[in-house]
C-alpha cells in the first residue's frame, strides 16, 4: 500500500496535534495561567514562542488550547454525525410524511444562520463545555442530515435494499448494514470538513466571548486576547491562527486520502 | 485485387493498464495479435462474449482506444494508409469522413438539447463535405431509406420525441450521411425489444446494401449477425477463434467454442402435466401511487408447485410489475393473490415471516442485487440467520453447502461481489434465494445481462434445482428462446394485460393472436435469409389486409 505524499504530511501533522492534545500535561512547559514574563515578549529560550497580552507563555497556552479545541470539535462532530446520519438514513428509508417532517424541520433550522442561533441559545444557557458541544453538534447535524439523506436516497432504490425489505429485515439492519457501509465514503469526506467547521465555529464563539471561558484557553480565544498586539507588530495573535489553519489543512489531507482509499474498495460506489 | 482491400489489420496487439484494488497497477493485454481483412462493400461480423475484445478491435479500425486502452503493436491500414501511428490531425480528418461509428445506446449518444437533423448533418458540415441544404437533402433521403416515419420532418424533432428504435435508425443515418467507406456498428440492436430489433436490423441491412458501404458489425448474438454479415469472425479472450463465411460458421463450425455458441439456444424442456396451483393470481389490477393509469389490468394466472410459468412481453408490458404485486412491493388495487392455500396480504408489512421466506426473488442485475460491501458469506448467510436462526460454524457450513450446490467451490465465501464474474454473481443470488428454502422463486430477467454460454449454464442450474427441490418458478423474460428452454406454462403480456395464457405447447402452437405472432416471428433464427423471409411475409400480409 502506497501512501501519497500529501496524505503523509496530513497524517504526520494530525498525529502531532492529537499527541499534543492527549499528553498536554507533560508537554506544556508552564501551567495554563502562569504569568511568567512581561507583556508580548518575543521568542526566547524561556518562552519559545513568546508571551501574550498579560505575560503568559504562548507555547503552553497553545498546547492547552489544542486539547480543548480538538476535544470540543471532535465531540460535537461525532454528535453531529451520529444524529444527522441516523436521522438522514431514517428519513430516506421511511419516505412519506416522516421524511417530510424531518426535512422541513431541518430546512427551517438551516434557514437561520447557525452563528445567530448559537449566539441566542448560548446567551440563555449556562456556558460550559457540555452545552457548547451540544449546541455545535445539534446545529451541525442539520448539514449532515441533508448530505446523508441525499446519499441514502440513491442507495435505497438499489435492488439489494429491496431484497432486504423482501427478506423481512428491520429498519435498523437496513440502515446500519445495507446503507451505512455504502454511504461511508462521502460521510468520511464530510467529517473532515465538518470537524474543521466545528473548530472554526468554536474559535468564532470564543472570539465573541461566548465560547470557551477563561481560565481555559482555546485557539480562537487566544486570537481575540492578542489581537491588539497586531497593531504593534507582535506575532502573538498569528500563532494560534496558524495553528487553526494547520489543523484544518492536515485533517482534510487525511480525509481526502481516506476518501480515495475507500471509494476504490472492492467495487464500492464510485470505485 | 489489392486495391479492393479497404481495411487491413495485421498482428494487432492492444493493451491497457488495470488498477486492481490494493495492488500496484499492472499492464494487461486485451487483444493478442489479431489479423483482419475487409474488402470494400463487405460486412464482417465480430462476435464473442463480453471481454472478448470485439468492441476494442472494432474501434481500432479508426485507430481509437477507449478509456486508456492503447494500440500497442501491429499495423492498421485503412485505404492503403497506416493509421495506428497517425497523428491527431490526420485521425481527425479520417474519422467521420472515411470511418463512422454507430453505438449501442442511441439514447445516451444523442445530445438531448439539439434537434436530430442538426446532429445528423454535423459531421458533413464540419468536414466540409457538403453544404447545409445538400447535407439535409442527404439526411432526408437516408431517413426515407431507413423507413423512418415522415422523413421530411423527423429531423426537426428532439431525441426524446422519437422511440428507441427510431433513434437507433437516426444514428445509422448520421453514420451514413458523410458517405464513409466503413461503418462500425457496435451492438446497434442489443438494447432494443425483439419486435423493434427486427425493423432496425432490416433497415440497417438495406442501407448497407444500397450504399455499398463496408461495415464491421459487432454483436454477441450469432443469430443477429447471421442476417447481416458476409463473413463472421469469432473472438474469445482477445484471440481469433474462427473466421469464415457466414454460412459455414452457422452450419458447419470447426472450433469447439463456435459449436457451443451455435448450439446454445437448442436447450429444450419437456413440459409437465397440469397440476393443482401453489400460486394463484386472480383478477389483479394495479397502478403506481399518484398515477391514474393501470399498469396491470385484470391479470389472472396460476402456477403449480414444481413448475415454471414464463411471463413474456416487451419492455413496458407490465411483467416486472406483476412480480412486484406478487411480492407485495406494489399492493394491487383490486384482485387477490393466494399462495399455498392462504391469501397473501396485499401489503409487504402485513406478511408473515413464512410468507416472506417462501417467496424469493432473483434480479436481472446481480451487480445491484448484492450489497457491494458484504462478502458472499454474509450475503448467503443472512437468510439463514434470519429465518432459521443459524449462527457461527453451523451457518458457515450451510453456506458452503449452498455454494457447492450452485457449483462454486471453496474460498468464495470470503470474497466480495466485485471479485466475481457475471455468471458467478448470478449464482450467488440463486444461492441466497435457495438459503430461504422457498416454494416459489421469481426470476426477473435473470439471464438477460449474461453472455449466451453463461446464461445457458444458469438455466441448466435452475432446472436441476427445480427437479431436486420442487420449487416453482415465475420466470419473467423477453427472450423466447429462454421460454422454450424452461417453461411449463406461458403468459404473454402486452400493455399490462395477459393476451395469451396456457400450457407451453398450446401457447407456442398456432393459431396465434396478432401480438404473439409478431413476437414469435421477431425472434432471430440462426439461418441466413431469415430476415428477408420474415419481412417479405409481413409485407404480403399487410398487402392482403
Amino acid at each position: 500500500m502506497r501512501i501519497p505524499l500529501s496524505a503523509l504530511i496530513g497524517l504526520a501533522l494530525t498525529g502531532t496535534f492529537l499527541f499534543v492534545a492527549i499528553f498536554t500535561q507533560w508537554l506544556a512547559p508552564y501551567a495554563i495561567d502562569d504569568t511568567t514574563g512581561g507583556q508580548w515578549e518575543g521568542f526566547s529560550r524561556m518562552h519559545l514562542l513568546g508571551t501574550d497580552t498579560i505575560g503568559r507563555d504562548i507555547l503552553s497556552r497553545l498546547i492547552y488550547g489544542a486539547q480543548v479545541t480538538i476535544f470540543v470539535a471532535l465531540a460535537s462532530s461525532i454528535l453531529a454525525f451520529s444524529l444527522g446520519a441516523f436521522l438522514g438514513f431514517f428519513a430516506a428509508t421511511s419516505g412519506g410524511w416522516v421524511d417530510q417532517i424531518l426535512s422541513r424541520f431541518v430546512d427551517l433550522v438551516m434557514a437561520v444562520p447557525s452563528l445567530i442561533v448559537a449566539l441566542v441559545i448560548l446567551s440563555v444557557l449556562p456556558l460550559n463545555l457540555t452545552v457548547l458541544i451540544l449546541v455545535i453538534g445539534l446545529l451541525d447535524s442539520t448539514r449532515v442530515f441533508r448530505l446523508s439523506r441525499a446519499v441514502a436516497v440513491d442507495i435505497t432504490v438499489m435492488d439489494y435494499v429491496e431484497a432486504a425489505k423482501l427478506r423481512g429485515e428491520k429498519g435498523t439492519w437496513i440502515i446500519f448494514r445495507e446503507i451505512l457501509p455504502n454511504a461511508l465514503s462521502p460521510l468520511v469526506a464530510e467529517f473532515g470538513l465538518r470537524f474543521i467547521f466545528a473548530v472554526l465555529f468554536i474559535s468564532t464563539l470564543s472570539f465573541l466571548g461566548l465560547g470557551i471561558q477563561p481560565p481555559l484557553s482555546d485557539w480562537g480565544g487566544m486570537v481575540k486576547e492578542n489581537k491588539d498586539g497586531l497593531i504593534y507588530g507582535k506575532s502573538a495573535a498569528m500563532l494560534p491562527a496558524a495553528a487553526i489553519a494547520a489543523l484544518a489543512i492536515s485533517v482534510n489531507l487525511v480525509a481526502d486520502w481516506i476518501l480515495t482509499r475507500t471509494s476504490s474498495l472492492k467495487g464500492g460506489r464510485g470505485g | 485485387m489489392a486495391d479492393n482491400i479497404l481495411l487491413q489489420i495485421k498482428g494487432l496487439v492492444i493493451g491497457a493498464t488495470s488498477y486492481p484494488p490494493g495492488e500496484p497497477p499492472k499492464e494487461v493485454t486485451l487483444v493478442h495479435g489479431v489479423d483482419l481483412t475487409l474488402k470494400r462493400g463487405r460486412v464482417l461480423g465480430l462476435i464473442g462474449e463480453s471481454g472478448a475484445g470485439k468492441s476494442t478491435i472494432g474501434l481500432s479500425a479508426m485507430s481509437y482506444g477507449r478509456g486508456g486502452v492503447r494500440l500497442t503493436a501491429g499495423t492498421i491500414h485503412l485505404n492503403g494508409r497506416e493509421i495506428r501511428l497517425a497523428d491527431a490531425r490526420a485521425l481527425r480528418s479520417l474519422r467521420g469522413r472515411e470511418v463512422t461509428y454507430v453505438s449501442q445506446s442511441a439514447a445516451a449518444s444523442f445530445n438531448p438539447a439539439k434537434q436530430i437533423m442538426e446532429q445528423v448533418i454535423e459531421t458533413c458540415l464540419s468536414h466540409g463535405l457538403a453544404s447545409k441544404p445538400e447535407a439535409e437533402a442527404r439526411a432526408v433521403a437516408l431517413f426515407r431509406k431507413l423507413g423512418l416515419p415522415s422523413p421530411e420532418t423527423i429531423g426537426n424533432r428532439y431525441p426524446h420525441q422519437v422511440s428507441g428504435g427510431q433513434l437507433q435508425r437516426c444514428m445509422t443515418a448520421m453514420a451514413l450521411c458523410p458517405k464513409p467507406d466503413l461503418v462500425i456498428f457496435d451492438e446497434p440492436t442489443t438494447a432494443l425489444d425483439v419486435t423493434t430489433q427486427i425493423d432496425v436490423l432490416a433497415a440497417i441491412k438495406e442501407a448497407i446494401r444500397d450504399t455499398g458501404v463496408a461495415a464491421l458489425y459487432i454483436t454477441h448474438d450469432l443469430a443477429v449477425v447471421a442476417q447481416v454479415a458476409d463473413e463472421i469472425m469469432v473472438l474469445r479472450h482477445g484471440r481469433m477463434v474462427e473466421l469464415g463465411e457466414t454460412g459455414q460458421i452457422i452450419k458447419a463450425p470447426v472450433q469447439d467454442y463456435t459449436k457451443a455458441l451455435v448450439s446454445v439456444r437448442s436447450l429444450d424442456h419437456v413440459e409437465k402435466a397440469p397440476a393443482a396451483p401453489i400460486l394463484q393470481v386472480q383478477n389483479v389490477t394495479a397502478r403506481y401511487r399518484g398515477t391514474s393509469f393501470d399498469v396491470l389490468k385484470n391479470v389472472t394466472v396460476d402456477l403449480p408447485a414444481g413448475q415454471t410459468l414464463a411471463v413474456v412481453g416487451e419492455s413496458g408490458s407490465g411483467k416486472s410489475t406483476l412480480a412486484r404485486a406478487i411480492t407485495g412491493l406494489l399492493p394491487p388495487s383490486q384482485g387477490r393473490i393466494t399462495f399455498a392455500g392462504r391469501t397473501l396480504s396485499a401489503d409487504l408489512a402485513g406478511r408473515s415471516k413464512d410468507d416472506l421466506r417462501e417467496v424469493q426473488m432473483i434480479y436481472q442485475m446481480a451487480d445491484t442485487a448484492m450489497n457491494p460491501r458484504q462478502t458472499v458469506g454474509t450475503i448467503i448467510g443472512r437468510p439463514l440467520e434470519l429465518y432459521f436462526n443459524l449462527k457461527g460454524a453451523e451457518r458457515d457450513l450451510r453456506v458452503q453447502e449452498l455454494l457447492d450446490h450452485i457449483e462454486m467451490g471453496k474460498g468464495f465465501a470470503a470474497r466480495y461481489p466485485a471479485e466475481l464474474s457475471g455468471g458467478q454473481k448470478q449464482r450467488v443470488c440463486i444461492a441466497r434465494a435457495l438459503a430461504a428454502k422457498p416454494k416459489l422463486i421469481i426470476c426477473d430477467e435473470v439471464t438477460s445481462a449474461l453472455d449466451p454460454l453463461v446464461a445457458d449454464g444458469i438455466l441448466k442450474l435452475l432446472l436441476a434445482l427445480q427437479a431436486e427441490t420442487q420449487m416453482a418458478y415465475l420466470f419473467i423474460t423477453h427472450d423466447l428462446a429462454t421460454v422454450r428452454a424452461i417453461s411449463d406454462k406461458i403468459a404473454v403480456m402486452f400493455k399490462g394485460a395477459v393476451v395469451r395464457y396456457g400450457q407451453k405447447s398450446d401457447v407456442l402452437s398456432p393459431p396465434y393472436d396478432d401480438y404473439t405472432d409478431l413476437l414469435l416471428s421477431s425472434v432471430p433464427e440462426m439461418e441466413q435469409g431469415w430476415l428477408e423471409s420474415v419481412i417479405a411475409h409481413r409485407k404480403m400480409e399487410s398487402a392482403g389486409n
